[in-house]
């Protein structure tokens, strides 16, 4: 749920970054980090395994410049991939504003695509929302890779709804603007919308 | 959208740090945070410029969410009290009214006793003034809109 607070002359949107095990939420989130120029963005925090998996969240701060005199800001989460952190990924659901599906464009992995999406409608009817009422965009990442399933077949199984869509690289920094951007934009808009 | 956007305006803001302020000075504690259940951070007194109060907003939700959790798994709904010892500074975190995170770090300048009975004091005080608030954006009384002058130009120009 954002936050506006006039005090403080402050927009904060909560977007989480959701996918299968290994997609690259986390490599999404480390390249904005990178990216992302000093004052505009806080600490990174990764709640992660020894063998960097995700154990709770990756989470992000950014500002992204002003609005109306009000500074909006960013809180970039990432849920932990692997099945078995259902429990967990149902508690960062909670009050999001917008959703970055990263889908794995390997061909073996099409599968977890489809269980991870699943799963978060399954986990946002839970909570009371339905995907199609959230802003949302898909992002195909590991393009970069020799067996990948070409464009057209993964948004004709992931993206029948035609949500913005990118091809990314993420741990190249390819799409992962692009994907940001968009998420960002859309978050925006709905909460115009519902003034 | 999901949920309607959490608005507070300056004077909400003034009353609810005059009690956090309030329950500073009586509870003897080095800071006091007020946290929202989803992350954001609401208010702050005390000796918080060492502290990324965004990111102890962020933990401390994820923090209430992981035990909410788990009081669910056993039967509970929910743990209302954490309470974390450290070799120097503790935190006290509670949950006021269901909807928001009350965090207060203390020191050996005072106790886990005093902090417990200055807290739940408060936690009135903050329960009342949350629930005006609630109440006031369940009844769409906005004094000013700052989401309905956004253009999409507005927007565009984020990104430029």
């Amino acid at each position: 749920m954002s936050f506006i607070n006039y005090s403080a002359r402050e927009i904060n949107c909560k977007i989480v970054y959701y996918g299968p095990g290994l997609c690259g939420k986390t490599t999404n989130l480390q390249l904005i980090y990178k990216k992302t120029r000093p004052e505009s963005k806080g600490k990174m925090i990764t709640l992660a395994t020894e063998t960097e998996r995700t154990l709770f969240f990756d989470f992000l701060p950014i500002a992204l410049g002003d609005i109306k005199g009000f500074k909006t800001r960013f809180h970039l989460y990432t849920v932990p991939g692997q099945i078995f952190y259902d429990a967990s990924r149902k508690l960062i659901l909670k009050g999001v504003d917008g959703i970055v599906f990263v889908a794995d464009s390997q061909v073996e992995r099409m599968d977890a695509n489809l269980e991870s999406f699943d799963n978060m409608k399954v986990n946002l009817e839970e909570q009371g929302y339905k995907l199609e009422q959230i802003p949302y965009v898909i992002q195909y990442n590991k393009r970069d890779l020799p067996d990948v399933v070409p464009v057209a077949e993964l948004k004709q199984v992931l993206n029948t709804a035609g949500v913005p869509d990118f091809e990314a690289v993420a741990y190249e920094g390819t799409g992962v603007f692009e994907t940001l951007k968009a998420v960002v934009k859309l978050v925006l808009i709905e909460l115009k919308k519902g003034a | 959208m999901p949920q309607s956007p959490f608005v507070m305006y300056d004077e909400e803001y003034q009353e609810i740090t005059g009690v956090i302020e309030k329950l500073l000075r009586e509870s003897n504690s080095k800071c006091v945070y007020l946290v929202d259940k989803d992350g954001q951070l609401i208010s702050a007194t005390g000796e918080t410029k060492d502290i990324d109060a965004t990111s102890l907003a962020s933990l401390t939700a994820g923090n209430i969410a992981a035990t909410g959790g788990l009081a669910k798994i056993i039967g509970e709904k929910e743990f209302s009290i954490l309470f974390h010892e450290g070799e120097r500074d503790n935190l006290h975190i509670s949950v006021v009214g269901q909807r928001v995170i009350l965090v207060v770090i203390f020191d050996k300048r005072s106790s886990l006793g005093l902090v417990r009975l200055r807290v739940k004091k408060a936690s009135e005080e903050l329960g009342n003034s949350i629930q005006k608030l609630m109440d006031r954006m369940t009844a769409g009384a906005q004094e000013e809109n700052v989401l309905k002058e956004i253009t999409d130009d507005d927007i565009e120009r984020l990104f430029h």
